[in-house]
């Protein structure tokens, strides 16, 4: 199923989390976390996952990652001389060589790093769980990969500890540490949040750079659509644990479809005071996806919502024309 | 032209640590006039936080005031012994910080806070009164006036933000400062609160201090903006002006280092090097060792912050045209 250009295919992919109620913890509540999402990123290309907090774009990417199990669904990792395999049942061998394809970036650096190792100790450990390499060469890789994020020389940051470097730099260790036993593919959560912004266009560059260089992509994790617009070729648009609409980055930017995703570009600022945002105005605010109804998602804020969006199940994700997909009955395209 | 309400005159703030004095505000200087909203921007750092804190005297222990003024109505509020202090927050200056999350008591309803910090600075108000007043914010802030009885943990982020700045109107200030205010709201609450605030402070008049890292957000809500970098002040002109003719070089590597989902894709510009140690900050103008355009003299000589026309400071040797 997964076509040949795939590099990771989730399929109906869910994680429900219970909500612990009472002393005896019995839960009689469910929060949809991610709910029955479907998506393909091909290899080299860069897919942003973009929605507001709680909207389970950081739960998908854990799940990608493995650091989460799926409630249900498929994750396929396609291993271009074998075929895909299923990655919630690798184990032992095989999901160590998934952890040598599959790396991850979190958002702070100043917690990412563990504070009493060196720079070496951090980048080189992946190197020693994957037992690649001797010493010499490990310890050359290192250098090298250091030089290649940007920490230049790299013999006068390997023996430094996290707490000496600014954050831009801790960021780059982070980025070090993913690449440096080859990844094809990095889940990066929201990896330039925390920074400022003359230091957040460099690394944002970096990692651009680095994933042509080496052929990797990312699931791109950003609250931030204009972050999103220059780091991924795609943007799936998630709303209480649903993707809403998911385009190529230019066509989502300057034609979004949905009605959550058109309120959402409609708030974001711009750097220009010469222009006046089109204001599009929805009603209250977000929940969490707590035992959701069936019928759509967004029905309770929607603008555009009547009578048949309410009697039909949560709409699904359609091709309204030139690969531009989006989860609403109301949507011609 | 207004008058201006609020002076800051060479405004200098050191922090005393162990390694020494780290100079966080560096002879700053800027007008507020009534009415206008001043944008403050720069990235962590800078010193526009310590700014707020030392317009309203809230310092912590190893702040030293250097020296500068800040004049409110002409009073010298650096001056001022505590009890006038007292008076000047709240009633003249006050404030919105950033941890909206942490400025409400979790175990007082969110109407008696403001009745509190009402009553607190004008004791002939009684309760009716006060909850009058009460009503009235919340229906300027776009808050239900049924929830004058509820606590802080049944409000979302968004709300508990816009009773703050319900709480922070509650004495009629002259001037509200707001530091970064939305920065840790999702960005359809952190509109709404955005436009509403826009709203109140050109309704009353007020003089509003804007303070964010985020470009985006302060050319929406400013009508003039003062750029910071490491301590000191290095542009300050009207909005549409500093956006279409930037003359710092530092404020056009901001612009140009900043994403947007506006119009055509640009090219992004990094800006090379990190902000430097204020510990020990560079000599001469404190953004030259970053700067494309620095010589000798901006290295040698600090360049002074002064009126290049139109109502346009900037600190620069060698400005953009």
């Amino acid at each position: 199923m997964t076509d040949n250009g795939a590099l990771i295919q989730i399929d109906r992919l869910s994680k429900i989390f219970p909500v612990s109620s009472g002393v005896f913890g019995r839960s009689s509540s469910f929060i949809h976390a991610v709910d029955d999402i479907s998506f393909q990123i091909p290899a080299g290309k860069s897919l942003g996952l973009v929605g507001e907090s709680g909207c389970g774009k950081t739960t998908t990417g854990k799940m990608l990652a493995r650091l989460v199990n799926p409630t249900k669904g498929k994750i396929l990792l396609n291993d271009f001389d074998n075929g895909p395999v299923d990655v919630a049942e690798l184990k032992g061998k095989g999901l160590k060589a998934f952890r040598r394809r599959v790396q991850i970036i979190f958002q702070d650096p100043y917690e990412s790093l563990n504070p009493r190792r060196t720079i070496f100790d951090t980048v080189v450990e992946p190197l020693k769980v994957q037992k690649v390499g001797g010493v010499f060469e490990r310890e050359a890789r290192v250098s090298d990969m250091l030089e290649k994020v940007g920490l230049i020389p790299a013999s006068s940051f390997l023996f430094r500890y996290p707490h000496e470097l600014s954050g831009g730099q801790r960021q780059r260790v982070a980025i070090a540490r993913a690449l440096i036993v080859e990844p094809n593919f990095i889940v990066a959560d929201e990896p330039t949040s925390m920074l400022d912004v003359s230091i957040r266009i460099d690394i944002m560059k970096l990692m651009t750079d680095l994933a042509e260089q080496m052929n990797v992509s990312y699931l791109y994790i950003t609250h931030d659509l204009a972050v999103a617009r220059y780091m991924c070729q795609e943007i799936a648009v998630m709303y209480l644990g649903k993707i809403v609409e998911q385009a190529e980055t230019e066509e989502l930017i300057k034609n979004p479809l949905h009605p959550y995703t058109r309120a959402l570009f409609s708030a974001v600022p711009i750097p220009n005071p010469r222009v006046q945002r089109e204001a599009i105005e929805i009603k209250g605010g977000l929940s969490a996806a707590i035992d959701p109804p069936n019928h759509c998602r967004f029905y309770n804020r929607c603008p555009i919502a009547d009578d048949s969006c309410k009697g039909n199940e949560h709409p699904p994700l359609e091709d309204k024309g030139g690969d531009h997909r989006v989860a609403c009955y109301k949507v011609e395209g | 032209m207004t008058a201006s309400i609020l002076r800051v005159k060479d405004l200098t703030m050191h922090y005393r640590t162990r390694k020494g004095d780290v100079s966080a505000v560096d002879n700053v200087s800027f007008d507020l006039r009534q009415g206008q909203a001043l944008g403050l921007v720069g990235e962590s750092g800078c010193g526009k936080t310590s700014i707020a804190i030392t317009l309203l005297r809230l310092l912590p222990e190893n702040a030293h005031i250097i020296h500068g003024n800040v004049f409110l109505n002409g009073t010298d509020i650096l001056t001022l012994d505590d009890d006038s202090l007292r008076k000047v927050r709240w009633k003249g200056i006050s404030m919105v910080f950033q941890a909206a999350m942490n400025a409400l008591d979790p175990i007082y309803k969110v109407g008696d806070q403001i009745t509190e910090a009402i009553q607190t600075h004008d004791k002939h108000i009684d309760n009716d009164r006060a909850t009058r007043k009460i009503v009235e914010l919340f229906s300027l802030v776009g808050l239900d006036p049924q929830l004058i009885d509820s606590y802080p943990h049944e409000f979302s982020g968004g709300m508990r933000q816009r009773a703050i700045i319900a709480m922070a109107l509650a004495c009629n200030p002259r001037v509200i400062i707001a530091d970064e205010p939305t920065t840790a709201l999702d960005v359809i609450v952190q509109d709404r609160i955005l436009q509403q605030l826009r709203k109140i402070q050109e309704e009353l008049n007020m003089g509003m201090i804007y303070i964010s890292h985020d470009i985006a957000v302060i050319a929406e809500v400013s009508n003039r903006i003062g750029v910071m970098y490491a301590g000191r002040m290095t542009e300050l002109a009207d909005t549409l002006d500093i956006f279409e003719r930037p003359r710092h070089p530092y404020t056009a590597a901001l612009m140009s280092a900043f994403p947007s989902i506006e119009g055509e894709k640009r090219e992004l510009h990094a800006l090379p090097g990190e902000p430097p140690d204020l510990l020990n900050p560079p000599s001469g103008c404190r953004f030259h060792p970053r700067c494309p355009y620095a010589t000798r003299k901006c290295n040698n000589e600090q360049p002074e912050f002064r009126d290049s026309g139109d109502d346009h400071f900037v600190a620069c040797w060698h400005p953009l045209e």
